[in-house]
C-alpha cells in the first residue's frame, strides 16, 4: 500500500469542499496532479496544495492507495466522498459530510466527525474514534433512501436523527446517542435488507420513531419512550462477547411497523 | 444588421416539403431570408441534418406548482448540478432543474419554444417571472380555466357571450397563451373530496358536467378565433380503463371545425394522450388501448394529441389535477404537496419512480410509443413527456431513437417486466419514422397547431430565424441500427440559432439569448361591463386579493409579443 500524506498548511479559511479528496480520485496521478486537484471555499476554486502539503507516493490502483490527512481538519468537509477503495485515515477532527454516499475501502477519523458522517452510505467501513454529530449514516435531505450498506462505528457519542431513513447496513455507536435514533429506518427496506442500530449507552428519546423494519438495540437508559413500541417478550442476546438480558418490543406501530427494539437498559 | 448562412445541410422541413435536401439556409437579424451578402458569417453543416428550432407544446417548466417541485426534491439536485461558466449561470435538477438549468438543457437539444402547460391564472405572475428567468427559448403559457368558477356559472346558465368575453379577459389578466382544462370539473371537485371520472359526472355545487366546459369553453375558443385550439388534460388520468373517459371525450368534438382553417386544423389538442389511453379494469390486467385511441384520431383530423412518452426515470410528476396525485400518493406513498388556487384550479406534486421492473411502468412505456407509432400522420402526435410527470424533457433525444429504431424498442422491451410483452403492442410495431416524421412532430407540428405554422417551426421565407443543426449524416449513417448515436446527436446540437443569433454551439451555450414570452390578446370588442361587473363581484366577495391587484402587469412579461386573433 502507497501512503500519501495531506499535512494541513497554516492558513485561513472559512470551510473547503474536499470532495475529491479520495483514493479513487489519487489513482494513477502524480503528486503534483494530486496538487492541482480542485477544492471549494465557498463557491470559488482552488487547488488542493493551497490548503495542504502533499508528499508521499500515489498508485494506479486505489486500492492501494492510503491517505493520511496529518492533522485537524474540523473546517474541511466531504473528504472521502463517494470513495469506493482504499484507506483514509484522519489524525484530528473532520468536518460534515465525512464519508458520504461511500461505497467501499476504509476511513478512520481520529478526532471527531461533525454532522451528516457517512450519510448516503453503500458500503465500506467508516470509524470514528470521537464523537459523531447529527445525520450519521442517514439520508440527504428530502431523500427517502437513507444508508443501504456498509458499517460505521463511532467510539464516543452521536447527534440526533442517526441512521435516519436507513434502508440497510449498521451503524454502531459505543457512547450515547441524541434524539430519534433510527427514526424512519426500513421503510423503503427490500427483503434482504436489515438495517442495525446498536447504541452500547444511553439514547435520549424517540428511538426508532416510525421505523418499520431492522433492529435497534440500546443497552443503556431511553430516556423518553415512543407510544408505538409494544412489549413481546424477555429475551437474552449476545453481544460483543457478552450476554444481555433484554425487553424485545416492536415497532413503530403508528406505521404498521415491524422493526425490533431490544431493550436493555430497564 | 447579422446575416448567417447555413451551407449544405440536409435539410428537414415538413411545412415547405423539404426532405432531406441539400440546402442553404439564410439568416438576416431574426428571420429566415432568401439571399444574405457575401459577408455572412458561414456555418458549414455539410453532413449534418438542419431542421427548425424545437418546439415543445406541453412541459411543466415555470410557475409555483414546479418551484414546489423544487422544493420539495432537493435531492433531485443531489449530484446533478452544473457550475457556473463565462456564459452560464450555475444550476440543477434532473426532473425538476431550476429555471436557467432549463434554459440550457432545450437549447443544447436545439429547442427555441417551450411552452409552460398549466398556469393558475391567480400566480400567473409568479409563472412569468420564473419564465422571465428562463433564458434563452421563446415561452408562453397555458391559462388554466377548466375549474373556473366562473367558467362554470355562465355555461350552467348558458351565457356563452359572457363566457367568450370572460376568456378573453383572462388571457390578457394573466398574459396567458391558450384556454388549458385540467381534469375539467373534477380539480374542482376535489375541493368537495370527490372527482369527476367521466364527462357526464356533474360537478358539486356548480352542477355542469365535464362535457359541458369542454364544449363551452371550445366554442368560446372558437369564436374568439385564438391561435391555437383548447388544450386539454382530459378527466380519469392515469387509471386502467380510462380509455373509455377518452374515447368519450373525443366524441364531444367529433366533426367540430375550427373557424380559421387556414391557422391549423385541430379544435382540441389532448394532452399526454399515453395517460389516457389504458385498458382493463386493475393494475393486475392492466393493458394498452393505444389502439383504440390512435384509431379514433386518425379518423378525427381536427384533433391532435402530445404523447406524454414514459422514459422509465425517476421524476416529480405534478398537475392541476389534484385527486389524481392524491391517488398517486396513495400508490406509492412518497412525499405529496397539494394545493386548493381559490375559485380556480388545484394543484399536486408527488415524486415517481417509473421502473423498468414494474409491470405497469413497461406498459405505460410501450403505450406512448404505440400512440405515436399508430397515429398515422405525425402531424397530429407530437413528442412530449408531460415533463416532468412521464419523464424529464432531457430524455427527448432518447425518445427520438426509440421512435427512429426497431431494434432499440425491442432491446428496451426485452429487459422489461415480463408480463409487459403480453399486455403491449409495441414488439408488433415495426414502423420506423425518420428525420422527416420526427420534424413534423418536433416542429412543422406542434407549430401548426399552436397556429403559429407561418412564423415558427420551419425554414421558409420570412420565419423565425430559429434553426437547429445536429451532428448527424443521414446519408452515411443508419439511425435504425445506432440509437446511441441518434441519442447523442440530438442532445447537443453542433448549432443551435434562436432569432438570428447562435446560443450553442457543440453543446456549450455561448449566448445569454433574447427570449420572448408569446400571449394572446383577444379583448378587442369582446369585453363588456357586465362580464366586468361579474369578476369585480367574485373579487370582492370571494378572492384573497382585489381585482385591481391580479392583471399580471406589463412589466412582468419578458420581451412580450402579443398575438390578436384575426377576424375570419
Amino acid at each position: 500500500m502507497k501512503k500519501i500524506t495531506l499535512r494541513p498548511k497554516d492558513k485561513e479559511y472559512m470551510f473547503l469542499d474536499a470532495d475529491n479528496v479520495t483514493p479513487d480520485n489519487f489513482a494513477g496521478k502524480t503528486l503534483d496532479e494530486v496538487r492541482a486537484i480542485e477544492i471549494y471555499e465557498g463557491n470559488r476554486t482552488y487547488a488542493l496544495g493551497d490548503y495542504f502539503e502533499v508528499s508521499g507516493e500515489t498508485d494506479p490502483d486505489p486500492n492501494e492507495i492510503g491517505i493520511l490527512i496529518d492533522g485537524s481538519v474540523p473546517k474541511v468537509k466531504y473528504i472521502g466522498m463517494k470513495m469506493s477503495a482504499g484507506k483514509l485515515l484522519v489524525k484530528g477532527s473532520v468536518g460534515m459530510y465525512v464519508g458520504g454516499w461511500m461505497t467501499g475501502g476504509r476511513i478512520r477519523v481520529n478526532g471527531d466527525a461533525e454532522a451528516y458522517a457517512g450519510i448516503g452510505m453503500e458500503g465500506g467501513e467508516l470509524l470514528i474514534e470521537g464523537n459523531a454529530g447529527d445525520y450519521l449514516g442517514a439520508t440527504y435531505r428530502g431523500d427517502w433512501r437513507g444508508m443501504k450498506g456498509g458499517k460505521i462505528v463511532v467510539n464516543g457519542n452521536a447527534g440526533s436523527d442517526i441512521g435516519e431513513s436507513m434502508v440497510g447496513g449498521e451503524i454502531v455507536v459505543k457512547g450515547n446517542a441524541d434524539l430519534q435514533a433510527g427514526i424512519h429506518m426500513g421503510w423503503v427496506s427490500k427483503k434482504k435488507d436489515n438495517p442495525t442500530i446498536v447504541i452500547e449507552g444511553d439514547a435520549e428519546s424517540r428511538v426508532g420513531a416510525q421505523m418499520t423494519k431492522g433492529e435497534i438495540t440500546v443497552l443503556g437508559k431511553i430516556s423518553y419512550w415512543l407510544p408505538g413500541f409494544i412489549y413481546q417478550k424477555d429475551d437474552q442476546i449476545d453481544y460483543d462477547g457478552k450476554q444481555y438480558a433484554v425487553k424485545v418490543y416492536q415497532g413503530d406501530r403508528g406505521e404498521g411497523g415491524k422493526g425490533t427494539l431490544y431493550y436493555a437498559g430497564a | 444588421m447579422s446575416e448567417i448562412l447555413v451551407k449544405n445541410g440536409y435539410v428537414y422541413d415538413p411545412k415547405n416539403g423539404v426532405n432531406g435536401d441539400v440546402m442553404d439556409i439564410a439568416v438576416r437579424d431574426d428571420k429566415i431570408v432568401d439571399v444574405v451578402s457575401p459577408t455572412a458569417k458561414v456555418i458549414d453543416a455539410s453532413g449534418k441534418v438542419v431542421m427548425a428550432g424545437g418546439i415543445d407544446i406541453h412541459a411543466h417548466v415555470a410557475g409555483p406548482k414546479v418551484n414546489v417541485g423544487r422544493n420539495m426534491r432537493p435531492e433531485d439536485k443531489l449530484f446533478n448540478t452544473s457550475k457556473r461558466t463565462k456564459m452560464t449561470r450555475s444550476g440543477g435538477g434532473f426532473s425538476v432543474p431550476s429555471v436557467f438549468e432549463t434554459g440550457y438543457v432545450y437549447s443544447r437539444m436545439g429547442y427555441t419554444q417551450v411552452n409552460e402547460a398549466a398556469m393558475p391564472p391567480l400566480l400567473a405572475r409568479h409563472t412569468h417571472e420564473e419564465m422571465a428567468d428562463t433564458p434563452l427559448i421563446d415561452q408562453s403559457a397555458y391559462t388554466l380555466l377548466g375549474n373556473n368558477w366562473l367558467v362554470m356559472e355562465y355555461i350552467k346558465r348558458g351565457e356563452q357571450d359572457k363566457l367568450n368575453a370572460f376568456v378573453a379577459w383572462m388571457l390578457k389578466a394573466t398574459k396567458g397563451y391558450c384556454i388549458k382544462l385540467v381534469n375539467p370539473g373534477g380539480s374542482e371537485a376535489w375541493g368537495w373530496g370527490m372527482n369527476c371520472v367521466n364527462v357526464s359526472d356533474p360537478v358539486p355545487y356548480f352542477d355542469v358536467m365535464p362535457s359541458e366546459i369542454i364544449s363551452g369553453l371550445a366554442a368560446a375558443n372558437e369564436t374568439l378565433n385564438l391561435p391555437t385550439s383548447i388544450h386539454v388534460h382530459p378527466n380519469n388520468l392515469g387509471h386502467p380503463g380510462n380509455f373509455q373517459t377518452t374515447l368519450d371525450t373525443i366524441k364531444l368534438l367529433e366533426g367540430v371545425l375550427p373557424r380559421d382553417g387556414k391557422k391549423r386544423d385541430q379544435v382540441i389538442n389532448f394532452a399526454h394522450m399515453q395517460f389516457h389511453s389504458y385498458g382493463g379494469n386493475t393494475w393486475k390486467d392492466f393493458e394498452t388501448e393505444a389502439q383504440t385511441i390512435a384509431d379514433s384520431i386518425n379518423k378525427n383530423k381536427n384533433m391532435t394529441v402530445d404523447v406524454g412518452f414514459v422514459t422509465l426515470d425517476e421524476t416529480t410528476t405534478m398537475t392541476a389535477d389534484g385527486p389524481m396525485e392524491y391517488y398517486l400518493h396513495n400508490t406509492n406513498h412518497l412525499k405529496w404537496a397539494n394545493a386548493d388556487i381559490e375559485l380556480e384550479t388545484a394543484a399536486g406534486v408527488v415524486p415517481y419512480i417509473y421502473s423498468p421492473k414494474i409491470s405497469v411502468c413497461g406498459i405505460q412505456w410501450a403505450i406512448g410509443l404505440e400512440l405515436a407509432l399508430l397515429i398515422d400522420d405525425p402531424m397530429q402526435a407530437f413528442i412530449t413527456t408531460d415533463h416532468p410527470n412521464a419523464g424529464p424533457f432531457r430524455r427527448y433525444p432518447r425518445i427520438i431513437s426509440w421512435l427512429m429504431s426497431n431494434q432499440a424498442r425491442l432491446d428496451r422491451l426485452e429487459t422489461l417486466h415480463k408480463v409487459v410483452p403480453d399486455r403491449v403492442a409495441i414488439g408488433g410495431i415495426s414502423r420506423v419514422l425518420d428525420f422527416y416524421d420526427i420534424a413534423k412532430m418536433t416542429r412543422a407540428g406542434p407549430a401548426r397547431a399552436l397556429g403559429l405554422g407561418n412564423m415558427k417551426g420551419h425554414l421558409g421565407v420570412g420565419a423565425d430565424a430559429d434553426v437547429a443543426i445536429f451532428d448527424y449524416n443521414p446519408k452515411t449513417m443508419d439511425p435504425t441500427i445506432d440509437p446511441a448515436g441518434i441519442e447523442k446527436a440530438f442532445t447537443n446540437t453542433a448549432y443551435t440559432i434562436k432569432g438570428g443569433e447562435i446560443v450553442v454551439i457543440d453543446g456549450e451555450v455561448v449566448s445569454k439569448g433574447h427570449k420572448r414570452t408569446i400571449w394572446v390578446d383577444a379583448t378587442d370588442g369582446v369585453v363588456d361591463p357586465v362580464i366586468l361587473h361579474d369578476i369585480d363581484k367574485k373579487f370582492l366577495r370571494y378572492y384573497s386579493v382585489t381585482m385591481n391587484n391580479y392583471p399580471v402587469q406589463d412589466e412582468y412579461v419578458a420581451n412580450g409579443l402579443i398575438v390578436k386573433p384575426e377576424a375570419a
